[in-house]
């Protein structure tokens, strides 16, 4: 199966969840910005969450399948069409050979995960498929897509594609470029993407080095994602938040989330493609359970802050996963019924 | 092992710290407490990063076993890596510290700042590579950049404050001073440090199942050679 780059996007890059085991040596852990929306994209076309997919920034690629394919786009709404048809997020979609995908303007968030059934064919280096573009290293070539790029499907086909593959060829009709399925997953497990909500955070270890009116206006304030934010870090406009006093710290280890304050006491959120270790002041961590919708923010938005107990951010976040994984099983057994209709 | 303390790094990785500043004996704690964990990994661990004088374990929440609906994730790898470090003896035999030599072509076009560098301390140029070259630098640990180094070791009579305007490319390879620090940079990137030279040596190589030359707890140490030796270097 084979995919033809028409067009790169703005930023298309091969990634799945991330480059660990190497930090040590200070390779950074790239991966999906968006894990519930590029886990989601997988779960859908029967992958498991580890496959390497496409991550589409805000403007995406057109891409021209030559052959048929079991796709689903989750994520960002980036008005992505099939031969000129607008075509639904969060389903699998069977394509006809020859038929062309092609996004255009953003509507909602900022990075759409395009998963392909039976995941991309590319190398994995250090036990990962994501591209880390600073580095050069792994994803496709070890950068972003361009023109005239040919991605390639892994050959194998599991049980669950091959029934989808039989549904969708019955129920096709020629006219049709594109088919998707009439079921729809839960909104329990998309609906975060649609409120206007304040980024959870859980207190750094500098929370309390910093001076109480800064903290104030931490929590009460907005903040502008600055558009020099990108999957490295999102620097955030703000008003200077200053410590009690200064304080030196030796670097260590960071994580994605971290929510860095260097002496200009302009903040900036860590992300996908974050160095290994950091020694500026921590105020905060953004809780993993809102970091999707953190990664959906496009640069000039605002967002604000609004503090979270560990304890609850991980109830909260071993709660969504058993959604996920319950969106699973619903898929297999929505999969076996479509065989026996 | 005793005085060490826990904070949660996010919700998905705690950090002990093992002391309070630089030193060899903290360092020793860091590097056993990273190894047993390597070798021992407990369910839901992801991976393991040392750094000065800290630990950091990242790991899946999901994945731990919890005793009691009260318990959250992070009071259990608490708990795990409590009884975990108890258990550890600082006086186990940790001295299996490689050293690794670097070739460096010091100054000349490879080390563009040497003349600066000993301007500065009013040494000659041959002094400083001495100074720099005859010394055991201890690996505290990697990061900023895939396989960069956190030398500690580097003698004081050639600190060297960095340059006020920074370079916006180095080459592969460069060895600089950076105020009280030395490094090398493995990969092409911008940088302020003062370059005293470079190593026809790669640092960093996605290829070798260690894809970093070095790690935490080595010793290195920087061998001079000539230009003719560094660039043969570069073609074998």
């Amino acid at each position: 199966m084979t995919i033809d780059v028409i067009e790169p996007g703005l930023s298309t890059t091969v990634q799945d969840t991330g480059r660990y085991g190497f930090q040590e040596y200070g390779v950074v852990v790239s991966g999906v910005m968006d894990e519930h929306a590029a886990i989601m994209a997988n779960a859908l076309v029967g992958n498991d969450d580890h496959e390497p997919l496409l991550e589409v920034t805000l403007i995406g690629p057109t891409l021209t399948f030559r052959n048929e394919a079991i796709i689903s786009l989750c994520g960002a709404d980036l008005s992505a069409k099939i031969n000129g048809l607008t075509i639904p997020l969060w389903k699998p979609i069977y394509i006809k050979e020859g038929s062309t995908l092609t996004f255009g303007r953003p509507i909602k968030g900022c990075r759409s995960y395009l998963a392909i059934a039976g995941g991309l064919d590319v190398p994995v280096v250090m036990n990962s498929s994501s591209t880390y573009s600073r580095g050069e290293i792994g994803g496709y070539n070890g950068r972003l897509l361009r023109k005239d790029d040919v991605l390639h499907k892994k050959e194998a086909i599991s049980e669950f594609t091959q029934i989808l593959f039989k549904y969708f060829k019955s129920h096709i009709t020629t006219a049709e470029a594109f088919r998707y399925v009439p079921w729809t997953v839960s909104t329990s497990l998309i609906e975060m993407y649609s409120k206007k909500s304040p980024i959870r955070f859980i207190k750094g270890p500098q929370y309390f080095d910093f001076t109480e009116e800064s903290l104030e206006r931490f929590r009460k304030e907005s903040f502008q994602v600055l558009t020099n934010s990108d999957r490295m870090g999102y620097r955030l406009k703000s008003f200077k938040l200053e410590l009690k006093q200064n304080i030196d710290l030796l670097s260590e280890a960071v994580t994605m989330g971290t929510i860095q304050v260097p002496p200009d006491g302009q903040p900036i959120i860590l992300m996908a493609d974050r160095q290994t270790v950091g020694g500026y002041p921590k105020i905060g961590y953004v809780a993993s359970i809102d970091l999707p919708i953190l990664s959906q923010v496009i640069p000039g938005e605002k967002l604000s802050f609004e503090e979270i107990s560990l304890e609850k951010a991980q109830k909260l976040l071993i709660e969504r996963e058993k959604l996920v994984k319950e969106l699973k099983i619903g898929l297999l057994l929505a999969i076996r019924r479509m065989d026996g209709a | 092992m005793d005085e060490f303390t826990f904070f949660p790094q996010g919700d998905r990785a705690v950090t002990i710290k093992m002391g309070k500043e630089i030193n060899i004996t903290t360092h020793k704690k860091v590097k056993l407490l990273c190894e047993h964990l390597k070798s021992n990994p407990f369910t839901g661990m992801i991976e393991v990063t040392p750094s000065y004088t800290t630990v950091t374990v990242f790991y899946e929440p999901k994945d731990l076993v919890l005793n009691s609906i009260n318990e959250s994730p992070y009071s259990e790898v608490v708990r795990i890596l409590s009884t975990i470090i108890s258990s550890i003896n600082i006086t186990e035999n940790t001295d299996q510290t490689k050293t690794i030599l670097i070739p460096v072509c010091y100054g000349g076009k490879y080390g563009p700042d040497l003349a600066e560098v000993a301007k500065i301390h009013q040494l000659t140029e041959q002094q400083v590579i001495n100074i720099h070259a005859n010394q055991d630098y201890l690996v505290y640990m990697i990061g900023f950049a895939p396989g960069f180094p956190y030398l500690g070791g580097m003698s004081e009579k050639i600190a060297t404050p960095r340059k006020s305007t920074p370079r916006s490319m180095i080459p592969i390879g460069s060895v600089g001073i950076g105020g009280e620090q030395t490094g090398i940079y493995p990969i092409e990137s911008p940088g302020g440090w003062q370059l005293i030279g470079r190593t026809p040596i790669k640092l960093f190589d996605v290829e070798r199942d260690q894809p970093s030359l070095l790690k935490a707890g080595d010793v290195v140490k920087f061998i001079p050679i000539t230009k003719e030796q560094y660039e043969n270097w570069e073609v074998s």
